[in-house]
């Protein structure tokens, strides 16, 4: 029980599968074939700024839309009866468990032109391009991650005791101060992680705007998909520039909650 | 506002959520019944619930997905549990160290572990001389699965009273017998909603076997990136509706046991006290 | 309740694991063959499944994989250590395999039914001494059109460029083919292009980019076959089966003259089982194998004894078997340099970024 050694396989395998991978991408971003440093191909990733300014707009988009949808719904849930509690959340868990694929691929078909979402709008006699813009491609996110923001929510927003709440309203709070000055400064934890769950992966998500998206909604994914596996050294390059951004992105949201509040 | 008024805006709330959240899924169970190869409707038919189980290449990669997921959460929740005790002896720097390399695979954009996996493999391929298939996906799963187990067991064992693993060796339990009577049994919630975490990540990964499976090895998810690229097959959509049933039936007869449990757990507190 | 959740998951295991091994069966040997997607009989029009045909009659298994450009095929070929028996490359890729030493001379003893190919498709350019190929399929790059959202006659490449269809139009998702469609609006010969050619197509597709729906190349299958997008460029066989997936589609040979192209089967060097493969060429090149294959994918066949079993229809259909004249407009692709090869790979990801 008191032994270290059990963690040494573990130890060995994080030094064989994530160390030694991080050093090759490295290697690979700022080495020339011939093994000299070089900074050509950061500089080629630079190219793709443009790419990384958006994506990041797109994620931060969709993480703040997400946010803003699945607050009321973590606080109606958490407020319910526990037996329905149980089951809203359940039904929320099960769209995740269908392939991400398959959902992008359910809306091509929602979204698509004289498709059943624009056969209903043209009812009311709106014509709209419903894909092959940004705003499919943040419908898309949302989609994808609206139950990583939902889940953390919900779990701090349980834990308020409902007597806190009480006593505020007894106390002479109205409504919406109850909510500005106890359900919200106990809920910023579970705020910080279901960003942290939405944002990161928004960021580097392939696929999705391929598929939803228009030629000007490639995201920074795609094209480390498409450039790695023609030119690896630019490839790994643009991978590394991804990885200290979202390192940052995710250090400077630490600041604003404790420790504990980040990871699930 | 009166309460019957918000109650009927949350209700209704929650019911403009969850159509968004099922009208997609709804959609591709539709289409698993239309008699036409494209999007246009085309009438209704079984066929492609017949057709998919005789389409060699879907069953295979439904086949191998399933391996994959199997293994790879048996091998995390082994290795993960072990390595969280282990880190859990370890105190101050070296702990944290440990700790933060353990979370990268978490933290870290998929795409950046998929392409940095790839560059490892075909590095020790070369070396090594092998090929990337079912092994190197393995590999991967097992590298993106053990970090959550560590942070589902983690919490249990900062719960656990240490006493009463002494208690248990005072009381001439050996050191096996009562790590395994009294630890592991203590760990089992969360070594077993790692296990869960593991194998649902797992089965739904594109991305890392994206980048690590070679070229031959196909899983389920891949198999439905290159049909997406054409055409999708209906028989992909009759197999998201049988696994959209087979899960919500396993989920709610959980819930179902979940509430009688605690039921009775509460009639017999009721009883006792 | 999460044993019971866990014991049902393995339930489910159990179940898949027995169904998909009561489909198992043993095999004398083994190919790996890598083709090019939806270029193979499936079997799904009722006529013949290749593939299964080919492994019943010899009991060997065919592990079929599938690229979608000859660019992701080398770049597998080459960087993935992976082992493939039989791959199906274009004209200029084969001139790249056999300049970079990584095709395995046929042995033609064992492919009697070489004697099918028509005379004007062996020793070709690409390979003319005949010693690494043998031809697949031929076709040229034509446009596919939907009648009920062009106006107006589609008469070739220039209409890709047309503002009234703005939104509705797809291109190339690969360099090759986008760069020469650019190329040839340019008056320039694709065939061997220079870096300065690439710069001039490159400022080619800028112009036409706000034009598009989205570059596709699989995808241009649900696109079309949807009436999601007016108008796309694409292979000639393709463009046959999208067109029997929707009546509203129809074709056009570009007035500008187009790209001709030859696919071949190559076995690699790093084929283990070469004999295996013969036997799989040899195969496909039987009269009643290719005219199946050939027929269902929609592509035109080289092979006489195919050209002799097929449907009269299908063999004189102008997209499919273009006259000589035309045939006489149109160019193939010359292997480039890598360094020229890896600017224009580089200037059409910037096309997509920008």
């Amino acid at each position: 029980m008191k032994s270290k050694k059990l963690a040494l396989p573990y130890i060995l395998w994080m030094f064989v599968f994530t160390l030694v991978p991080l050093v090759l991408v490295i290697s690979y971003a700022i080495r020339d074939e011939n093994g000299n440093f070089t900074l050509e191909f950061l500089a080629k990733a630079m190219k793709y700024g443009d790419v990384f300014f958006y994506s990041l707009w797109v994620a931060a988009l969709s993480t703040v839309i997400c946010l803003l949808l699945a607050y009321p719904i973590s606080y109606i849930i958490s407020r319910s009866k526990e037996r329905t509690q149980r089951t809203l959340t359940m039904l929320i868990m099960v769209p995740m468990w269908m392939n991400f694929l398959l959902r992008i691929y359910a809306w091509v078909i929602l979204l698509q032109t004289n498709g059943p979402v624009a056969s209903l709008f043209s009812l009311f006699g709106i014509k709209l391009q419903l894909i092959g813009n940004t705003g499919a491609v943040v419908l898309g996110m949302v989609y994808e991650y609206l139950p990583f923001m939902i889940l953390p929510l919900y779990t701090v927003m349980g834990k308020i005791d409902n007597s806190l709440i009480e006593a505020a309203q007894d106390l002479g709070s109205n409504k919406f101060n109850v909510i500005r000055k106890v359900v919200f400064p106990l809920t910023v934890p579970g705020i910080i992680s279901g960003v942290t769950m939405v944002f990161v992966p928004a960021t580097s998500t392939f696929l999705v705007s391929q598929y939803l998206g228009g030629t000007d909604n490639i995201m920074i994914g795609d094209v480390i998909e498409k450039v790695f596996w023609t030119d690896k050294n630019t490839g790994s390059a643009i991978a590394l520039c991804l990885m200290v951004v979202i390192l940052l992105c995710i250090i400077v949201m630490n600041r604003f909650g404790d420790e504990e509040a980040v990871g699930i | 506002m009166t309460k019957k008024k918000r109650n009927i805006l949350s209700k209704l709330y929650i019911g403009i959520i969850f159509t968004f959240l099922y009208a997609p899924i709804a959609v591709l169970i539709a289409y698993s019944f239309n008699d036409g190869k494209t999007s246009v409707w085309k009438g209704f038919t079984f066929r492609w619930y017949v057709e998919l189980f005789q389409d060699s290449s879907i069953m295979t990669a439904l086949y191998n997905t399933l391996i994959i997921a199997v293994l790879a959460a048996v091998i995390s929740t082994i290795l993960g549990t072990a390595a969280a005790i282990g880190i859990y002896n370890f105190k101050g720097t070296p702990r944290k160290l440990i700790q933060t390399v353990s979370n990268i695979p978490i933290i870290n954009p998929e795409i950046v572990t998929g392409v940095s996996l790839m560059l490892l493999f075909t590095f020790l391929g070369r070396m090594l001389n092998f090929e990337m298939g079912f092994v190197t996906v393995l590999l991967s799963h097992v590298g993106f699965c053990t970090p959550y187990v560590i942070l589902s067991v983690t919490p249990k064992l900062r719960q656990m009273d240490n006493h009463v693993y002494e208690a248990a060796l005072d009381l001439g339990c050996g050191q096996w017998q009562a790590f395994y009577k009294v630890v592991l049994f203590e760990l089992l919630p969360g070594i077993l909603s790692g296990f869960l975490i593991s194998f649902t990540y797992s089965l739904d990964d594109f991305v890392i076997s994206y980048f690590t499976r070679g070229s031959k090895f196909q899983t389920l998810p891949i198999e439905i990136y290159t049909m997406l690229k054409k055409r999708i097959s209906p028989k992909i959509n009759a197999l998201s509706a049988i696994l959209f049933v087979v899960i919500l039936t396993v989920l709610i007869i959980t819930n179902i046991h979940d509430a009688r449990v605690e039921k009775r757990n509460k009639e017999n507190h009721g009883g006792t006290v | 309740m999460k044993r019971i959740l866990s014991l049902l998951l393995m339930l489910t295991i159990v179940l898949c694991c027995t169904l998909a091994l009561s489909g198992c069966k043993k095999y004398d040997g083994e190919i790996n063959v890598y083709n090019w997607g939806e270029y193979v009989n499936d079997g799904s029009d009722g006529t013949m499944d290749v593939i299964a045909e080919f492994e019943e009659r010899y009991n060997i298994k065919v592990n079929y994989t599938t690229y979608e450009s000859n660019e992701e095929m080398y770049s597998i070929l080459s960087s993935s250590n992976s082992s493939y028996d039989i791959i199906v490359p274009s004209d200029y890729m084969i001139e790249k395999l056999i300049a970079e030493d990584l095709l395995r001379p046929i042995n033609f003893d064992n492919v009697p039914n070489y004697s099918n190919i028509a005379e004007e498709y062996k020793n070709m350019s690409f390979d003319p001494d005949n010693k690494f190929s043998v031809p697949y399929s031929w076709g040229v790059v034509a446009l596919c059109y939907n009648t009920t959202m062009v106006e107006g006659e589609v008469k070739g490449f220039s209409d890709l460029w047309r503002e009234d269809l703005s939104g509705n139009i797809l291109m190339f998702n690969n360099s090759r083919d986008a760069m020469a469609i650019a190329m040839q609006m340019c008056d320039i010969s694709p065939s061997a292009p220079t870096k300065e050619d690439i710069d001039k197509a490159f400022d080619k597709l800028m112009e036409q980019k706000p034009l598009l729906k989205r570059y596709a190349m699989d995808q241009t299958f649900t696109e079309m076959e949807g009436s999601q997008a007016a108008i796309a460029p694409y292979y000639a066989g393709d463009i046959l089966t999208m067109m029997s997936n929707n009546e509203e589609l129809s074709y056009c040979l570009p007035e500008e003259g187009s790209n001709l192209f030859v696919d071949s089967m190559c076995i690699p060097k790093s084929s283990q089982n070469p004999e295996l493969a013969e036997k799989f060429i040899n195969f496909m090149l039987e009269g009643e194998v290719a005219a199946a294959n050939n027929t269902y994918i929609g592509y035109s066949s080289p092979n006489t004894a195919a050209l002799a079993l097929m449907d009269e229809e299908i063999t004189s259909n102008e997209l499919i078997y273009p006259s000589k004249e035309y045939l006489d407009k149109c160019y193939t692709f010359s292997n480039i340099s890598d360094d020229v090869y890896s600017y224009m790979q580089e200037k059409f990801i910037e096309v997509q970024a920008e």
